[in-house]
């Protein structure tokens, strides 16, 4: 098997339903059934009420970036191959903001404002990492 | 309640070692020539020491930082702390050497930090540990080098405020024109806006001049009493006022991207000292990248937030302007080892207050302001110093 070659994320017990559902391609939000509220990254509890009551629901993935940047020089080996690639932060329609990367456009085209789609590559057995492509 | 400090508390020693590439000397030893040169400033000798308060090292790892110091150099003491704070450790190890001090758990405390980041790790191993500090899972997979994160607030501000490349490139060529005056200084040839605009993207918008330095160096500051103070050789340089506030751990969780919590983190140092922004005559802000520079002149109250960029053109932050920043030329042109960065701003502000910095001594200055930001804005520290007694 070709390994995927970059770091994995080191899933949690809080986070195991997150990356499960990233290899079906799905992206899983929290919420809390108490207060309603949802956060981003998964906790055991709700951040705002500190109930344990949460529940996953699916998201659009469609969402706006806040802001990006591209990089020109990788923090390691594994990821020089990719240079120059946009990280950006994602606002979700949901009220919650994750870092990720925009692909599927130049790196000089990204904007801020700009509408984008959830889109996953899979890392093998620890998932799809969601990155985000213009919708 | 407010917060005060029931005792007088003043630095009365400074010792740094060479800075820059210093390849003969691995972090210990750095600190250990940095406390021997601060206990010879105003004539203490190392009985005297009992707290120490260290940061952390990236190119030698020690479980226990502090005693790992503390061993080297066979001291006693009551108290010893090795800070996580990053950038802030220095400033926020000032406060509570004022509070160990105040409370009467110590008499004399040593704040020190000291690493050889250039000569110790090759430059990707350093570029690799200090991306290592990300997320495990966020943002780690998605290859966040620490400039990136800095960058994401960066393009946020010129989204939101319209601050351009010109002007965080003014901020690196006043820290270079101010290490030009400063023999001790890592990097010292002038630099122009467009050099920093040409130099090599590192992270959109910055480039390879809109990023701090790395060197190898240390040093050490030691606080006592004012009482204490009387005794020594050097005239002492008093603690007004100290604060510490933290917006976020990682970057990916920060609730705004334009302004954090050193805010907080100077409300607080002022309240004590009973001091405002304008009594400053020269701030030490931590120039980790360009733009920290222009979130701490806002977030502290130099200027109104979203107006940093023209604030800082024109000359406002070079020696003869308003507000001086950094005239040892800070991160970006005098050194900048890792996790000690932030320390080299707090001597230099005790030299400024004693009149000692020569070619680059701020006119007449009685106050300074010195800020530490660690992680990627994530923790804040400030302390207000003075010549004055508070």
């Amino acid at each position: 098997m070709s390994g995927y070659g970059k770091p994995v994320p080191p899933a949690t017990k809080d986070s195991e339903a997150y990356w499960a559902a990233t290899r079906d391609h799905r992206l899983l939000l929290q919420r809390c059934k108490q207060c309603q509220a949802y956060q981003f990254y998964p906790r055991v509890v709700c951040t705002r009420c500190l109930s344990t009551d949460l529940e996953w629901q699916e998201s659009s993935g469609v969402g706006e970036v806040y802001t990006f940047s591209g990089v020109y020089r990788a923090p390691s080996k594994e990821f020089e191959g990719d240079v120059p690639y946009a990280v950006a932060i994602v606002e979700l329609p949901e009220g919650v903001r994750l870092l990720s990367q925009i692909v599927g456009c130049p790196v000089d085209g990204v904007r801020i404002g700009m509408k984008v789609r959830v889109v996953f590559e899979d890392m093998g057995e620890a998932g799809a990492l969601p990155k985000f492509a213009p919708a | 309640m407010e917060a005060r400090l029931s005792k007088q508390v003043a630095i009365v020693d400074i010792g740094e070692t060479p800075v820059g590439k210093v390849p003969e000397l691995g972090s210990l030893q750095l600190y250990g020539l940095a406390i021997k040169a601060a206990l010879e400033d105003a004539g203490l000798h190392k009985e005297d020491i009992d707290g120490l308060l260290t940061a952390q090292s990236m190119a030698e790892h020690y479980s226990r930082q502090c005693l790992a110091v503390m061993e080297y150099l066979q001291l006693e003491v009551r108290y010893a702390s090795t800070s996580l704070l990053g950038g802030a450790s220095h400033c926020s190890q000032v406060g509570l050497a004022a509070l160990l001090i105040s409370s009467g758990v110590c008499e004399t405390v040593v704040v020190a930090a000291a690493d050889n980041i250039l000569t110790g790790l090759s430059r990707d191993a350093a570029v690799r540990e200090m991306a290592a500090n990300r997320h495990p899972q966020y943002e780690i997979p998605y290859g966040v080098p620490v400039p990136t994160g800095y960058a994401l607030v960066a393009k946020r501000h010129m989204h939101e405020y319209g601050t351009t490349g010109e002007q965080l490139a003014a901020v690196a060529m006043a820290m270079r024109k101010h290490a030009g005056l400063n023999p001790a200084a890592h990097k010292r040839d002038p630099i122009t806006i467009d050099d920093v605009l040409k130099s090599r993207m590192i992270s959109s918008p910055l480039h390879l001049l809109d990023c701090s330095l790395v060197s190898d160096g240390g040093a050490a500051l030691i606080l006592t009493s004012a009482e204490r103070a009387r005794e020594l050789r050097k005239a002492p340089v008093y603690v007004h006022g100290f604060g510490e506030a933290y917006s976020h751990d990682n970057v990916s969780q920060a609730g705004s991207f334009t302004a954090f919590a050193s805010r907080a983190s100077g409300e607080q140092a002022f309240s004590m000292a009973g001091l405002s922004p304008k009594d400053v005559d020269v701030a030490m802000l931590y120039d980790s990248f360009t733009i920290t520079v222009l979130i701490q002149l806002e977030d502290l109250g130099f200027c109104p937030k979203g107006e940093a960029g023209p604030f800082v053109q024109e000359g406002r932050i070079e020696l003869n302007g308003a507000l001086p920043v950094n005239p040892h030329g800070g991160l970006l042109s005098h050194a900048h080892p890792g996790y000690p960065g932030g320390i080299f701003h707090l001597t230099e502000a005790v030299r400024q207050l004693r009149g000692e910095a020569g070619p680059r001594q701020v006119a007449d200055a009685e106050v300074a302001l010195v800020n530490g930001i660690g992680g990627i804005f994530s923790s804040h520290a400030t302390v207000l110093l003075g010549k004055a007694k508070p």
